[in-house]
C-alpha cells in the first residue's frame, strides 16, 4: 500500500462537509444573499456533537445502531476511492461492487432506523426512498460496468486510471453518457434536487430529511457527516471519470498536481449542483422514476454502444 | 468521418429513446426535426468518393422537408389542435423507454445475424447503420401502437421513415436518389395529409383520441 494514499482518507475527512458550503454558498449567490460561513458545516458538527440525545421508549438498538453503521459503511467506501494518481488505500479486483454495495448498505441502515421509530411519517419517507435507490442502482452498477468494459479493469483504482485522454477520443460517447447517468445518481443518492430538496424540513414531499427527522445530537452528526462523506465518495467518482489521467499517453497530470486538479473537479462539481438547485425545481414525485429509468437507460446505452463501436 | 457518421447515428438513438420518454408534444416535434436535419446531413458524409450533386441534392431536400416543413406543418396541427400533451398513453414512459433498450439490443442482435453481400460488408457506415435503422423503425412503429393521439402516431411514422431512409442511404450507394425522392414526396403528401386530418379530427370532435374512432359506426 503507498503511504500517500492515507492521504485521500485525511483530505476527505478534513475536506468533505466543505462542499457542502460550496453548494450553499453557490445557491446565495444565485439568490443575491450572502450565503453562510465558509466553516458553517464544521460548526454544526461540533455543536451537535457536544448535545445529549433522546431516544424514544419504542425504538429498538436498531435505530442507535443506523448512524453508526451508515457512517462507517461510508467510511469503508471511502477507501475504495482514489484521489487524483494516487491509488486508493484498498483495491482488489471486482471492488466496484463492493463500493456500490457499501452505500447500500448504509442507505438501508438508514431506513431501518427509520422504520424502527414507528412513525408513519418516517415510513413514507423511507419507502420513496427505497423506491428511487432501487431505481438508481442500476444506474449505477451498468454505468461502472460499461466503465469497466471500456478500460478492461475491475477495480476502480485501476479503472480511473486507464481513463485518459486517448479513450476519451476513441470513445468518448460512451463515458459521456456514462458520465450523465452517473450525474443523475449522484443527485438522487444525495437527495438533491431535482430528486429531493435539502431545504425542506417539514414538506410532505421530502425523502431524505425525513427519515432523520427522529435523530438528535451525536446521531444527527453522524448522519450529517455521513452525507456529506457520501457526497465526496461519489464526487470524486465522477470527478475520476471525467478528468483525463493521462492525455495522450503523457502523464499530464500527476503526483501533487493530479490531487489537485481533482478537488478543483470537486468544487466545480459542487458549484453544478448548487447551479443546478438554483435553476429547477424539485421534480414532481411521480416524474421521479422516469428520470432515473432514463439514467438507468442511458447506462445500459453505454454498455450496448461499447460492445458495438469496440467490436 | 467515421466518427461523424457514429455521432450522428448515435445522436438518432438518443432521440428516439427521448421521443420515447417525453410528453411534452412540442418538444418530441422538434426531436423530430432535429433527427431530420442531422440524418440530412448524413449523404454528404458517406461517400468515400466525395460530394457529387445527387447527394447535395437529397441533402438539401431532405433537410428542407424533415428539419422546416413538416415541423412547421406539425406545430401547427398541433396548435389548432390545442391539446398540449399526450395524456394517457396505452404503454407508461418509463416502460416504454425500458421497451426501448429491449429494442436496441434486439436490433443489435438483429444487425449481426444480418448476412449483408460482400461488396456491402465494407462500406464505413454499414455495421452501424443496420442496427440504427432497425432500432428507429422498432421505435416508430412502438410509438405508433402505444400512442392513442394522431399528431404523436405522426411523429412514429416519420421516425420509421428515418429508419428506412437510413438503411437506404448507407447501404444502397447505387441508385438511391430516384428511389429517396420518391420516399421523400410520399412522406410529404403523408404528412400534408395527416396534417389536414389532424385539423379536421380536433375541429369535428374537440379532441384527437384516435381511440374513439372506433366507436363510430354506420
Amino acid at each position: 500500500m503507498n503511504p500517500y494514499s492515507l492521504l485521500n482518507l485525511l483530505l476527505a475527512l478534513a475536506c468533505a462537509p466543505f462542499l457542502l458550503t460550496v453548494i450553499n454558498r453557490t445557491k446565495a449567490f444565485f439568490a443575491g444573499r450572502q450565503g453562510p460561513m465558509w466553516f458553517q458545516p464544521y460548526y454544526d458538527l461540533w455543536k451537535l456533537l457536544h448535545k445529549g440525545a433522546v431516544y424514544s421508549r419504542t425504538t429498538t438498538w436498531v435505530f442507535r445502531a443506523g448512524p453508526i453503521v451508515g457512517l462507517a459503511a461510508v467510511l469503508m467506501a471511502l477507501t475504495l476511492v482514489p484521489i487524483g494518481d494516487v491509488d486508493a488505500p484498498l483495491s482488489f479486483q471486482g471492488d466496484v461492487i463492493l463500493f456500490a454495495y457499501l452505500l447500500g448498505l448504509m442507505r438501508f441502515f438508514t431506513v431501518l432506523a427509520a422504520l424502527d421509530t414507528g412513525s408513519s411519517f418516517e415510513g413514507m419517507g423511507a419507502s420513496r426512498e427505497v423506491l428511487y435507490s432501487a431505481l438508481a442502482e442500476p444506474a449505477l452498477i451498468l454505468g461502472l460496468a460499461s466503465v469497466a468494459r471500456e478500460t478492461s479493469r475491475l477495480s476502480i483504482s485501476e479503472m480511473q486510471e486507464a481513463v485518459t485522454g486517448t479513450l476519451w477520443l476513441q470513445s468518448g460517447m460512451v463515458l459521456a453518457a456514462v458520465t450523465a447517468a452517473l450525474v443523475v445518481v449522484f443527485l438522487t443518492e444525495n437527495a438533491r434536487i431535482p430528486v429531493d430538496d435539502p431545504n425542506t424540513h417539514l414538506e410532505l414531499t421530502m425523502i431524505h430529511e425525513v427519515m432523520v427527522l427522529d435523530h438528535g445530537g451525536p446521531d444527527l452528526a453522524f448522519i450529517l457527516y455521513g452525507a456529506a462523506l457520501k457526497l465526496w465518495v461519489l464526487g470524486c467518482l465522477i470527478v475520476g471519470m471525467v478528468l483525463p489521467h493521462r492525455l495522450l499517453g503523457a502523464s499530464f497530470f500527476s503526483g501533487a498536481l493530479s490531487i489537485v486538479a481533482e478537488l478543483a473537479g470537486l468544487v466545480v462539481l459542487a458549484v453544478i449542483v448548487g447551479a443546478i438547485e438554483s435553476t429547477m425545481a424539485r421534480l414532481r414525485l411521480v416524474r421521479i422514476p422516469q428520470l432515473l429509468v432514463g439514467a438507468g437507460a442511458l447506462s445500459a446505452l453505454s454498455l450496448v454502444l461499447g460492445r458495438w463501436v469496440g467490436g | 468521418m467515421a466518427s461523424l457518421i457514429q455521432f450522428i447515428l448515435i445522436f438518432v438513438v438518443l432521440t428516439n429513446l427521448t421521443l420515447l420518454g417525453s410528453s411534452r408534444r412540442s418538444s418530441c416535434i422538434r426531436l423530430v426535426a432535429a433527427q431530420g436535419i442531422l440524418l440530412g446531413l448524413l449523404p454528404l458524409v458517406l461517400p468515400e468518393e466525395g460530394l457529387t450533386t445527387s447527394a447535395l441534392v437529397l441533402a438539401l431536400a431532405s433537410i428542407v422537408l424533415k428539419g422546416v416543413v413538416f415541423p412547421r406543418l406539425l406545430l401547427r396541427a398541433e396548435r389548432t389542435a390545442g391539446v398540449k400533451r399526450e395524456f394517457q398513453p396505452i404503454i407508461g414512459y418509463s416502460a416504454s423507454i425500458l421497451l426501448g433498450i429491449l429494442f436496441l439490443a434486439f436490433s443489435m442482435w438483429l444487425g449481426t445475424r444480418l448476412e449483408l453481400p460482400l461488396p456491402l460488408r465494407s462500406l464505413i457506415g454499414a455495421k452501424l447503420a443496420v442496427p440504427v435503422s432497425l432500432f428507429s423503425i422498432l421505435i416508430g412503429l412502438l410509438l405508433i401502437i402505444s400512442r392513442n393521439k394522431a399528431l404523436t402516431q405522426v411523429l412514429g411514422y416519420l421516425v420509421m421513415e428515418n429508419g428506412i431512409y437510413i438503411f437506404g442511404v448507407s447501404l444502397v450507394r447505387e441508385q438511391p436518389w430516384l428511389v429517396e425522392t420518391g420516399i421523400l414526396l410520399d412522406i410529404f403528401v403523408a404528412v400534408f395529409v395527416m396534417g389536414i386530418a389532424i385539423f379536421h379530427i380536433s375541429r369535428e370532435f374537440d379532441h384527437m383520441d384516435v381511440d374513439q374512432l372506433t366507436v363510430l359506426k354506420d
